[in-house]
């Protein structure tokens, strides 16, 4: 019975108060928002650098025109990542 | 007796592996020509940033503020490098390290701010303002001297042209 009584206030003492819980939902909340925020960004990047590819194999001689709206437009929407990244970083962590 | 009839290599429906994937890009690399482009751009207008974060938040926002604009600048530094190393093997190549390179450099990132995210200087809405701002910005910087130029190279036009 005594025993009992110690594993009872073992757990209690394991127990988070309602700050802890709010911090240890923070930081679950901000990786899982830094993850969902780059999907997005990884789906559109793979769209754009496929289409890309695709066309520089068809007329290599536009190469650089690809080339250099297919940087800006990766770093674009690189910047979605980012701003999941600075979420994550402002609530958890 | 009639031939069975075989579709030509460029006939509807048919899908003919190609050399495509491995067509390399010889000659110029307009992703590092923009790079430094944004580069040189970015360290001109990080005083400006630096001090507006050290107004707003004291010596910690001076060394968040420097230190965002370093990942920032570094961040497009590496992915132009790769690309331009890896078009010069094969296209295929390029787009695999474009679509690596984004996790690695995610992860860089992520490591970046790890590393000193118990420092006594950080000043995380500092560090978080700036490496959007930064960013941003010199995209559509960038991006106005491409659309000026018809996008390429994607540099600010001289007046000879």
């Amino acid at each position: 019975m005594e025993a009992m009584s110690h594993l009872v206030k073992a757990a209690g003492a394991t127990t988070s108060t309602p700050t802890e819980l709010k911090a240890q939902a923070a930081a679950s909340s901000a990786g899982f928002a830094y993850g969902l925020a780059a999907i997005g960004p990884g789906i559109g990047i793979g769209y754009l650098v496929g289409k890309s590819v695709e066309a520089m194999a068809r007329q290599p001689e536009a190469a650089g025109m690809v080339r250099t709206t297919m940087f800006l437009g990766i770093a674009f929407t690189e910047a979605l990542a980012l701003i999941g990244f600075v979420v994550f970083i402002l609530i958890g962590l | 007796m009639t031939e069975p009839h075989t579709p030509g290599p460029n006939a509807p429906g048919t899908s003919q592996p190609g050399p495509a994937m491995t067509v390399r890009l010889e000659g110029a690399s307009p992703e590092v020509e923009i790079s430094r482009d944004m580069i040189r751009r970015g360290l001109i207008v990080a005083p400006v940033l630096i001090a507006i974060c050290g107004a707003a938040w004291g010596m910690h926002g001076v060394w968040s503020s420097a230190y965002g604009v370093a990942l920032v600048l570094v961040n497009f530094a590496i992915a132009a490098g790769l690309i331009a190393f890896t078009a010069r093997i094969s296209l295929g190549l390029m787009m695999g390290a474009i679509l690596f390179g984004y996790l690695i450099r995610l992860g860089l990132v992520l490591l970046a701010f790890v590393l000193v995210k118990d420092a006594s200087w950080m000043s995380r809405p500092a560090l978080g303002l700036t490496v959007i701002v930064t960013h941003l910005g010199l995209l559509v910087w960038e991006l106005k001297y491409v659309a000026a130029s018809l996008a390429y190279p994607g540099l600010k036009p001289s007046r000879s042209n």
